[in-house]
Protein backbone atom coordinates (compact mmCIF):
# COMPACT_ATOMS: atom_id res chain seq x y z
CA UNK A 1 0.00 0.00 0.00
CA UNK A 2 1.50 3.52 -1.10
CA UNK A 3 0.97 6.60 1.15
CA UNK A 4 -1.30 8.25 -1.27
CA UNK A 5 -3.79 11.06 -0.20
CA UNK A 6 -5.67 10.80 -3.68
CA UNK A 7 -5.39 9.39 -6.85
CA UNK A 8 -6.66 11.23 -10.14
CA UNK A 9 -6.50 8.66 -12.60
CA UNK A 10 -6.80 10.49 -16.33
CA UNK A 11 -8.10 9.51 -19.43
CA UNK A 12 -7.59 11.48 -21.92
CA UNK A 13 -4.85 14.20 -22.08
CA UNK A 14 -7.37 17.05 -21.97
CA UNK A 15 -8.85 15.16 -19.06
CA UNK A 16 -5.26 14.75 -17.28
CA UNK A 17 -4.71 18.63 -17.40
CA UNK A 18 -8.54 19.37 -16.50
CA UNK A 19 -7.56 17.19 -13.13
CA UNK A 20 -4.70 19.26 -12.65
CA UNK A 21 -6.03 22.78 -13.04
CA UNK A 22 -8.67 21.01 -10.31
CA UNK A 23 -6.07 19.66 -8.48
CA UNK A 24 -3.02 22.55 -7.96
CA UNK A 25 -1.75 20.68 -5.38
CA UNK A 26 -1.22 17.33 -7.23
CA UNK A 27 2.12 15.66 -8.72
CA UNK A 28 2.19 13.62 -12.34
CA UNK A 29 2.37 10.03 -12.14
CA UNK A 30 3.32 8.82 -15.34
CA UNK A 31 5.31 5.06 -14.88
CA UNK A 32 6.06 5.31 -11.66
CA UNK A 33 10.01 4.35 -11.46
CA UNK A 34 10.67 7.48 -9.75
CA UNK A 35 7.69 8.55 -8.27
CA UNK A 36 6.36 5.42 -6.60
CA UNK A 37 9.91 5.02 -4.85
CA UNK A 38 9.56 8.00 -3.52
CA UNK A 39 6.49 7.90 -2.20
CA UNK A 40 8.33 4.45 -0.61
CA UNK A 41 10.58 6.69 0.57
CA UNK A 42 8.47 9.40 2.39
CA UNK A 43 10.16 12.28 0.08
CA UNK A 44 6.66 12.30 -2.01
CA UNK A 45 4.25 10.68 1.00
CA UNK A 46 0.85 11.99 1.90
CA UNK A 47 0.60 13.78 -1.62
CA UNK A 48 -2.12 13.43 -4.31
CA UNK A 49 -1.28 12.44 -7.96
CA UNK A 50 -2.59 12.49 -11.31
CA UNK A 51 -1.62 9.23 -13.11
CA UNK A 52 -1.51 9.84 -16.75
CA UNK A 53 -0.14 6.01 -17.39
CA UNK A 54 -3.32 4.83 -18.96
CA UNK A 55 -3.12 6.92 -21.69
CA UNK A 56 -1.91 5.16 -24.17
CA UNK A 57 -2.62 7.53 -26.64
CA UNK A 58 0.99 8.90 -25.72
CA UNK A 59 2.62 5.66 -26.58
CA UNK A 60 4.54 4.71 -29.77
CA UNK A 61 7.14 6.48 -32.24
CA UNK A 62 6.10 7.67 -35.57
CA UNK A 63 7.37 10.10 -38.15
CA UNK A 64 4.98 12.87 -38.42
CA UNK A 65 3.62 15.01 -41.49
CA UNK A 66 6.57 17.16 -40.85
CA UNK A 67 8.94 14.55 -41.47
CA UNK A 68 9.96 14.75 -37.59
CA UNK A 69 10.57 11.87 -35.27
CA UNK A 70 7.46 12.10 -32.89
CA UNK A 71 8.24 9.94 -29.63
CA UNK A 72 5.10 9.84 -27.37
CA UNK A 73 5.73 11.01 -23.57
CA UNK A 74 4.93 7.75 -22.21
CA UNK A 75 6.88 5.52 -24.29
CA UNK A 76 8.98 2.84 -22.26
CA UNK A 77 12.71 2.49 -23.05
CA UNK A 78 12.20 -1.08 -23.80
CA UNK A 79 9.91 -0.02 -26.39
CA UNK A 80 11.96 2.49 -27.91
CA UNK A 81 15.05 0.22 -27.97
CA UNK A 82 12.92 -2.16 -30.28
CA UNK A 83 10.81 0.49 -31.96
CA UNK A 84 12.42 0.43 -35.77
CA UNK A 85 12.17 3.57 -36.62
CA UNK A 86 14.54 4.22 -33.40
CA UNK A 87 16.53 1.57 -35.03
CA UNK A 88 16.81 3.28 -38.44
CA UNK A 89 16.83 6.87 -37.78
CA UNK A 90 18.41 7.57 -33.97
CA UNK A 91 19.53 3.89 -33.41
CA UNK A 92 21.83 5.44 -30.33
CA UNK A 93 18.65 6.57 -28.38
CA UNK A 94 17.99 3.38 -28.38
CA UNK A 95 21.34 1.99 -27.10
CA UNK A 96 21.10 5.12 -24.46
CA UNK A 97 17.67 3.80 -22.88
CA UNK A 98 18.90 0.00 -22.82
CA UNK A 99 21.41 1.38 -19.91
CA UNK A 100 18.49 2.60 -17.93
CA UNK A 101 18.41 0.55 -14.53
CA UNK A 102 17.25 -3.17 -15.22
CA UNK A 103 14.90 -4.88 -17.90
CA UNK A 104 11.88 -4.65 -15.45
CA UNK A 105 12.79 -0.65 -14.90
CA UNK A 106 12.69 -0.36 -18.73
CA UNK A 107 9.80 -1.72 -19.25
CA UNK A 108 7.99 0.48 -16.83
CA UNK A 109 10.05 3.81 -17.25
CA UNK A 110 9.04 6.23 -19.67
CA UNK A 111 11.12 9.00 -22.19
CA UNK A 112 8.74 11.32 -20.82
CA UNK A 113 9.17 11.03 -16.71
CA UNK A 114 13.40 10.64 -17.65
CA UNK A 115 12.88 14.01 -19.27
CA UNK A 116 10.48 15.89 -16.28
CA UNK A 117 12.34 14.87 -13.79
CA UNK A 118 15.07 17.44 -14.56
CA UNK A 119 18.05 15.11 -13.42
CA UNK A 120 21.29 15.42 -15.23
CA UNK A 121 21.71 11.97 -14.87
CA UNK A 122 18.85 10.94 -16.97
CA UNK A 123 20.45 8.28 -19.87
CA UNK A 124 18.00 9.40 -22.64
CA UNK A 125 18.90 13.10 -21.40
CA UNK A 126 22.54 13.56 -23.63
CA UNK A 127 21.06 12.35 -26.41
CA UNK A 128 18.28 13.98 -26.93
CA UNK A 129 20.36 17.35 -25.91
CA UNK A 130 22.75 16.02 -28.39
CA UNK A 131 20.14 15.64 -31.58
CA UNK A 132 18.36 18.79 -30.72
CA UNK A 133 15.46 17.59 -29.58
CA UNK A 134 12.17 19.59 -29.16
CA UNK A 135 9.72 19.31 -26.44
CA UNK A 136 5.92 19.21 -26.68
CA UNK A 137 3.83 20.44 -23.88
CA UNK A 138 0.12 20.44 -23.54
CA UNK A 139 -1.52 22.49 -21.10
CA UNK A 140 -4.54 24.80 -20.43
CA UNK A 141 -3.49 27.15 -23.36
CA UNK A 142 -2.72 24.30 -25.81
CA UNK A 143 -0.20 23.16 -27.56
CA UNK A 144 3.67 24.41 -27.12
CA UNK A 145 6.92 23.12 -28.16
CA UNK A 146 10.17 23.89 -26.98
CA UNK A 147 13.65 23.11 -27.73
CA UNK A 148 15.51 20.96 -25.16
CA UNK A 149 18.04 23.19 -24.22
CA UNK A 150 15.12 25.64 -22.73
CA UNK A 151 13.29 22.41 -21.41
CA UNK A 152 16.18 21.97 -18.62
CA UNK A 153 15.92 25.26 -16.40
CA UNK A 154 18.18 24.12 -13.59
CA UNK A 155 18.29 20.76 -11.22
CA UNK A 156 15.06 19.01 -11.35
CA UNK A 157 13.61 22.21 -12.59
CA UNK A 158 11.98 22.17 -16.05
CA UNK A 159 10.06 24.15 -18.69
CA UNK A 160 6.68 22.92 -17.57
CA UNK A 161 4.02 25.15 -16.17
CA UNK A 162 1.11 24.52 -14.19
CA UNK A 163 -1.26 21.77 -15.24
CA UNK A 164 0.76 21.29 -18.54
CA UNK A 165 1.88 17.96 -19.04
CA UNK A 166 4.76 16.68 -21.50
CA UNK A 167 3.12 14.89 -24.45
CA UNK A 168 5.75 14.24 -27.22
CA UNK A 169 9.42 14.43 -27.61
CA UNK A 170 9.86 15.24 -31.82
CA UNK A 171 13.57 15.16 -33.61
CA UNK A 172 13.12 17.41 -36.11
CA UNK A 173 14.49 15.67 -39.99
CA UNK A 174 17.45 18.68 -40.02
CA UNK A 175 18.95 16.89 -36.92
CA UNK A 176 18.46 13.22 -37.83
CA UNK A 177 19.31 13.19 -41.18
CA UNK A 178 22.33 11.11 -42.27
CA UNK A 179 23.88 11.72 -38.64
CA UNK A 180 25.53 8.85 -36.69
CA UNK A 181 25.28 8.57 -32.97
CA UNK A 182 27.10 6.90 -30.00
CA UNK A 183 26.56 7.20 -26.76
CA UNK A 184 28.68 5.75 -23.29
CA UNK A 185 27.65 5.06 -19.82
CA UNK A 186 30.74 5.27 -17.64
CA UNK A 187 29.30 3.96 -14.22
CA UNK A 188 30.35 1.37 -11.63
CA UNK A 189 27.96 -1.55 -12.24
CA UNK A 190 27.27 -3.11 -15.43
CA UNK A 191 23.64 -2.97 -14.27
CA UNK A 192 21.03 -1.12 -11.81
CA UNK A 193 23.30 1.62 -11.53
CA UNK A 194 23.42 5.65 -12.20
CA UNK A 195 25.43 6.80 -14.89
CA UNK A 196 29.13 8.61 -13.07
CA UNK A 197 28.94 10.79 -16.48
CA UNK A 198 27.28 9.64 -19.57
CA UNK A 199 28.01 11.67 -23.07
CA UNK A 200 26.47 10.72 -26.46
CA UNK A 201 28.17 12.14 -29.80
CA UNK A 202 26.74 12.30 -33.23
CA UNK A 203 28.20 13.50 -36.23
CA UNK A 204 27.57 13.87 -40.20
CA UNK A 205 30.26 13.69 -42.58
CA UNK A 206 30.97 15.59 -45.45
CA UNK A 207 30.46 13.95 -49.09
CA UNK A 208 33.55 13.02 -49.61
CA UNK A 209 33.62 11.45 -46.23
CA UNK A 210 36.92 13.47 -45.34
CA UNK A 211 35.54 15.99 -42.58
CA UNK A 212 32.98 16.41 -40.28
CA UNK A 213 30.30 18.89 -41.48
CA UNK A 214 28.52 18.91 -38.28
CA UNK A 215 29.78 17.10 -35.06
CA UNK A 216 27.09 17.54 -31.85
CA UNK A 217 28.11 16.52 -28.32
CA UNK A 218 26.00 16.04 -25.23
CA UNK A 219 26.67 15.05 -21.34
CA UNK A 220 25.20 14.19 -18.22
CA UNK A 221 26.50 14.40 -14.83
CA UNK A 222 29.03 17.09 -16.42
CA UNK A 223 27.12 20.18 -14.89
CA UNK A 224 23.83 20.27 -13.03
CA UNK A 225 21.80 19.58 -16.25
CA UNK A 226 22.10 17.78 -19.27
CA UNK A 227 24.61 19.95 -21.51
CA UNK A 228 26.47 20.36 -24.63
CA UNK A 229 29.68 21.63 -25.32
CA UNK A 230 29.39 24.39 -27.46
CA UNK A 231 33.38 25.34 -28.07
CA UNK A 232 34.39 21.18 -28.56
CA UNK A 233 32.02 21.68 -31.54
CA UNK A 234 32.99 24.67 -33.07
CA UNK A 235 36.55 23.82 -33.19
CA UNK A 236 35.67 20.55 -35.15
CA UNK A 237 32.95 21.45 -37.42
CA UNK A 238 34.45 21.66 -40.95
CA UNK A 239 37.67 19.90 -39.77
CA UNK A 240 39.24 17.20 -41.41
CA UNK A 241 38.85 13.87 -40.00
CA UNK A 242 42.41 13.31 -38.65
CA UNK A 243 43.63 11.68 -34.88
CA UNK A 244 44.86 15.44 -33.91
CA UNK A 245 41.53 17.06 -34.49
CA UNK A 246 39.85 14.05 -32.59
CA UNK A 247 41.64 14.89 -29.67
CA UNK A 248 41.59 18.10 -29.75
CA UNK A 249 38.03 18.32 -29.66
CA UNK A 250 37.75 15.84 -26.88
CA UNK A 251 40.30 18.41 -24.70
CA UNK A 252 38.07 21.27 -25.65
CA UNK A 253 35.55 19.47 -24.04
CA UNK A 254 36.66 21.02 -20.90
CA UNK A 255 36.49 24.62 -21.60
CA UNK A 256 32.36 23.78 -21.78
CA UNK A 257 31.55 21.08 -18.90
CA UNK A 258 31.57 21.97 -15.05
CA UNK A 259 31.32 18.59 -13.25
CA UNK A 260 31.05 18.42 -9.65
CA UNK A 261 32.69 16.47 -6.85
CA UNK A 262 29.88 14.12 -5.24
CA UNK A 263 29.65 10.72 -3.15
CA UNK A 264 29.45 8.49 -6.64
CA UNK A 265 32.56 10.49 -8.08
CA UNK A 266 35.31 13.58 -7.75
CA UNK A 267 35.25 16.20 -10.04
CA UNK A 268 38.61 15.00 -11.40
CA UNK A 269 37.72 11.86 -12.45
CA UNK A 270 34.44 13.44 -14.47
CA UNK A 271 36.69 15.75 -16.23
CA UNK A 272 39.39 13.10 -17.39
CA UNK A 273 36.45 10.22 -18.24
CA UNK A 274 34.67 13.14 -20.31
CA UNK A 275 37.82 13.90 -22.37
CA UNK A 276 38.05 10.06 -22.93
CA UNK A 277 34.16 9.35 -24.00
CA UNK A 278 34.24 12.48 -26.20
CA UNK A 279 37.53 11.25 -28.28
CA UNK A 280 36.08 7.25 -28.26
CA UNK A 281 32.32 8.27 -28.97
CA UNK A 282 33.90 10.67 -31.89
CA UNK A 283 35.85 7.66 -33.19
CA UNK A 284 33.12 5.11 -33.00
CA UNK A 285 30.81 7.77 -35.43
CA UNK A 286 33.07 8.13 -37.51
CA UNK A 287 33.62 4.44 -38.04
CA UNK A 288 29.89 4.30 -38.19
CA UNK A 289 29.34 6.86 -40.54
CA UNK A 290 31.76 4.91 -43.29
CA UNK A 291 34.98 7.53 -42.32
CA UNK A 292 38.45 6.99 -41.67
CA UNK A 293 40.91 8.39 -39.09
CA UNK B 1 -10.07 11.92 2.32
CA UNK B 2 -12.92 9.34 1.85
CA UNK B 3 -11.13 5.96 1.34
CA UNK B 4 -10.94 5.43 -2.34
CA UNK B 5 -12.23 2.04 -3.99
CA UNK B 6 -11.83 0.75 -7.81
CA UNK B 7 -12.83 -2.41 -9.46
CA UNK B 8 -10.09 -4.00 -11.47
CA UNK B 9 -10.85 -6.11 -14.65
CA UNK B 10 -7.81 -8.60 -15.98
CA UNK B 11 -6.36 -11.94 -16.32
CA UNK B 12 -4.19 -13.07 -14.30
CA UNK B 13 -2.77 -16.68 -15.23
CA UNK B 14 -5.48 -17.24 -18.09
CA UNK B 15 -8.26 -16.30 -15.63
CA UNK B 16 -10.76 -13.35 -16.26
CA UNK B 17 -11.04 -11.71 -12.80
CA UNK B 18 -12.92 -8.58 -11.48
CA UNK B 19 -11.66 -7.42 -8.17
CA UNK B 20 -12.11 -4.38 -6.18
CA UNK B 21 -9.00 -2.75 -4.98
CA UNK B 22 -7.78 0.23 -2.70
CA UNK B 23 -6.48 2.39 -5.53
CA UNK B 24 -3.33 2.67 -2.73
CA UNK B 25 -2.93 -0.85 -3.66
CA UNK B 26 0.39 -1.98 -5.49
CA UNK B 27 -0.20 -4.94 -7.88
CA UNK B 28 1.96 -7.07 -5.41
CA UNK B 29 -0.64 -6.20 -2.66
CA UNK B 30 -3.24 -7.12 -5.34
CA UNK B 31 -2.07 -10.55 -6.32
CA UNK B 32 -1.14 -11.67 -3.23
CA UNK B 33 -3.53 -10.12 -0.50
CA UNK B 34 -6.55 -10.87 -2.58
CA UNK B 35 -5.82 -13.27 -5.30
CA UNK B 36 -3.47 -15.36 -2.66
CA UNK B 37 -0.77 -15.47 -5.31
CA UNK B 38 2.18 -15.40 -3.30
CA UNK B 39 4.79 -16.84 -5.22
CA UNK B 40 4.67 -13.14 -5.88
CA UNK B 41 7.23 -11.14 -2.69
CA UNK B 42 7.58 -8.25 -1.36
CA UNK B 43 11.48 -7.62 -0.96
CA UNK B 44 12.69 -4.72 -1.74
CA UNK B 45 9.40 -2.88 -2.51
CA UNK B 46 11.45 -0.08 -4.52
CA UNK B 47 12.10 -1.86 -7.57
CA UNK B 48 15.87 -3.20 -7.24
CA UNK B 49 15.37 -6.58 -6.39
CA UNK B 50 13.25 -7.86 -8.88
CA UNK B 51 11.65 -10.76 -6.29
CA UNK B 52 8.24 -9.24 -7.20
CA UNK B 53 8.58 -9.64 -10.95
CA UNK B 54 5.36 -10.83 -12.83
CA UNK B 55 4.53 -10.58 -16.82
CA UNK B 56 2.66 -8.22 -17.81
CA UNK B 57 1.27 -8.52 -21.66
CA UNK B 58 4.21 -10.33 -22.75
CA UNK B 59 6.80 -8.49 -20.42
CA UNK B 60 8.69 -8.34 -16.95
CA UNK B 61 7.97 -5.70 -14.87
CA UNK B 62 7.95 -5.32 -11.12
CA UNK B 63 4.85 -5.49 -9.26
CA UNK B 64 5.94 -3.76 -6.82
CA UNK B 65 6.03 -0.29 -8.20
CA UNK B 66 3.15 -0.95 -10.36
CA UNK B 67 -0.12 0.52 -9.27
CA UNK B 68 -3.21 -2.13 -9.02
CA UNK B 69 -5.79 -0.20 -10.79
CA UNK B 70 -2.98 -0.05 -13.54
CA UNK B 71 -3.92 -3.75 -13.92
CA UNK B 72 -7.29 -2.37 -15.69
CA UNK B 73 -7.70 -4.50 -19.31
CA UNK B 74 -4.04 -6.22 -18.88
CA UNK B 75 -3.08 -9.78 -19.33
CA UNK B 76 -1.02 -10.66 -16.43
CA UNK B 77 1.06 -14.40 -15.51
CA UNK B 78 2.52 -15.09 -12.32
CA UNK B 79 4.53 -18.30 -11.51
CA UNK B 80 1.25 -20.11 -10.34
CA UNK B 81 0.45 -19.97 -14.08
CA UNK B 82 3.24 -22.14 -15.25
CA UNK B 83 2.46 -25.12 -13.28
CA UNK B 84 0.07 -27.92 -15.21
CA UNK B 85 -3.29 -28.86 -14.08
CA UNK B 86 -2.20 -31.33 -11.51
CA UNK B 87 0.91 -29.05 -9.84
CA UNK B 88 3.37 -30.46 -12.57
CA UNK B 89 6.51 -27.89 -13.12
CA UNK B 90 6.75 -26.67 -16.15
CA UNK B 91 10.51 -27.32 -17.99
CA UNK B 92 12.22 -23.44 -16.72
CA UNK B 93 10.80 -24.55 -12.72
CA UNK B 94 12.44 -27.96 -13.83
CA UNK B 95 15.50 -26.81 -14.71
CA UNK B 96 16.07 -24.44 -12.08
CA UNK B 97 15.71 -27.43 -9.33
CA UNK B 98 18.07 -29.67 -11.26
CA UNK B 99 20.81 -27.03 -11.81
CA UNK B 100 20.44 -26.00 -8.06
CA UNK B 101 19.64 -22.43 -8.71
CA UNK B 102 17.46 -22.46 -5.79
CA UNK B 103 19.00 -21.92 -2.24
CA UNK B 104 16.39 -19.93 0.11
CA UNK B 105 14.08 -19.63 -2.87
CA UNK B 106 12.81 -16.07 -2.15
CA UNK B 107 14.52 -14.60 -5.64
CA UNK B 108 13.45 -17.74 -7.52
CA UNK B 109 9.56 -16.63 -8.62
CA UNK B 110 10.73 -13.56 -9.97
CA UNK B 111 13.79 -15.21 -11.66
CA UNK B 112 11.34 -17.92 -12.87
CA UNK B 113 9.19 -15.75 -14.84
CA UNK B 114 11.79 -13.51 -16.44
CA UNK B 115 13.58 -16.78 -16.82
CA UNK B 116 9.93 -17.64 -18.76
CA UNK B 117 9.74 -14.69 -21.01
CA UNK B 118 13.36 -15.46 -22.13
CA UNK B 119 12.74 -18.80 -23.10
CA UNK B 120 9.50 -18.06 -25.05
CA UNK B 121 10.72 -15.58 -27.17
CA UNK B 122 11.90 -17.77 -29.43
CA UNK B 123 15.37 -16.04 -30.08
CA UNK B 124 18.72 -17.33 -28.99
CA UNK B 125 20.35 -15.39 -26.47
CA UNK B 126 24.35 -14.74 -26.24
CA UNK B 127 25.65 -14.97 -23.01
CA UNK B 128 26.34 -11.74 -22.37
CA UNK B 129 22.47 -11.24 -23.16
CA UNK B 130 21.41 -13.33 -21.31
CA UNK B 131 23.12 -11.96 -18.20
CA UNK B 132 22.03 -8.41 -18.98
CA UNK B 133 18.03 -10.00 -19.84
CA UNK B 134 18.52 -11.62 -16.02
CA UNK B 135 20.57 -8.25 -14.36
CA UNK B 136 17.67 -6.99 -12.84
CA UNK B 137 17.06 -9.75 -10.21
CA UNK B 138 18.79 -10.03 -6.93
CA UNK B 139 19.87 -13.47 -5.32
CA UNK B 140 22.10 -13.38 -2.06
CA UNK B 141 22.35 -17.47 -1.99
CA UNK B 142 23.57 -18.71 -5.59
CA UNK B 143 25.88 -16.47 -7.16
CA UNK B 144 23.82 -16.39 -10.29
CA UNK B 145 25.67 -19.65 -11.95
CA UNK B 146 23.29 -22.02 -11.53
CA UNK B 147 20.45 -19.83 -12.36
CA UNK B 148 22.01 -18.45 -15.25
CA UNK B 149 22.93 -22.04 -16.50
CA UNK B 150 19.20 -23.38 -16.06
CA UNK B 151 18.13 -20.38 -18.62
CA UNK B 152 20.38 -21.25 -21.03
CA UNK B 153 19.77 -24.89 -21.05
CA UNK B 154 16.48 -24.07 -21.05
CA UNK B 155 16.45 -21.24 -23.94
CA UNK B 156 18.74 -24.15 -25.88
CA UNK B 157 16.36 -26.85 -25.40
CA UNK B 158 13.05 -24.64 -26.65
CA UNK B 159 14.98 -23.93 -29.82
CA UNK B 160 15.45 -27.31 -30.31
CA UNK B 161 18.99 -27.39 -29.71
CA UNK B 162 19.30 -30.47 -27.59
CA UNK B 163 22.55 -31.84 -27.85
CA UNK B 164 24.00 -27.92 -27.42
CA UNK B 165 22.13 -27.88 -24.17
CA UNK B 166 24.21 -30.98 -22.50
CA UNK B 167 27.29 -29.21 -23.98
CA UNK B 168 27.16 -26.37 -21.00
CA UNK B 169 29.49 -26.94 -18.32
CA UNK B 170 29.40 -26.01 -15.01
CA UNK B 171 29.95 -22.33 -15.72
CA UNK B 172 27.63 -21.64 -18.22
CA UNK B 173 30.02 -21.95 -21.43
CA UNK B 174 28.71 -23.98 -23.85
CA UNK B 175 31.84 -26.57 -24.77
CA UNK B 176 31.96 -27.75 -28.18
CA UNK B 177 34.01 -30.78 -28.79
CA UNK B 178 36.81 -30.44 -31.53
CA UNK B 179 36.33 -31.67 -34.25
CA UNK B 180 32.52 -29.89 -33.45
CA UNK B 181 30.09 -32.30 -34.84
CA UNK B 182 27.44 -30.05 -35.67
CA UNK B 183 25.68 -26.26 -35.65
Amino acid sequence: MYDIKALYEAESVQDAVRLLQEHPEAQILAGGSDVLVQIREGRRAGKEFVSIYMLDELRGVTIDEEENIRIGSLTSFSHITKDPIIQKYINVLGEAVDMVGGPQIRAIGTIGGNTCNGVTSADSASTLMAWDAIMEMTGPNGVRRVPIKDFYIKAKVVNIEPAEIQTAILIPKESYDKCFGHYIKYSMRNALDIATTGCSVNVRLSEDKKSFERVRIGYGVASPIPVRAPSAEAFINGKKITDKNIKKFAETVLEDINPRDSWRAGKALRQHISVVMAERALRECVEMAGGEI
Amino acid sequence: MAKQYKVVHCTVNGKEIEQVVDVRESLTDMLRNDLHLTSVKKGCEVGECGACTVIINGEGFNSCIYLAVWAEGKEIWTLEGLTGPGGELSDIQQAFVDEGAIQCGFCTPGFIMTSWEIVNSGKEYTDDELRKALSGHLCRCTGYENIFRAVKKTMLRHLGKFEEAELVNSQGITEYPDPMPFK
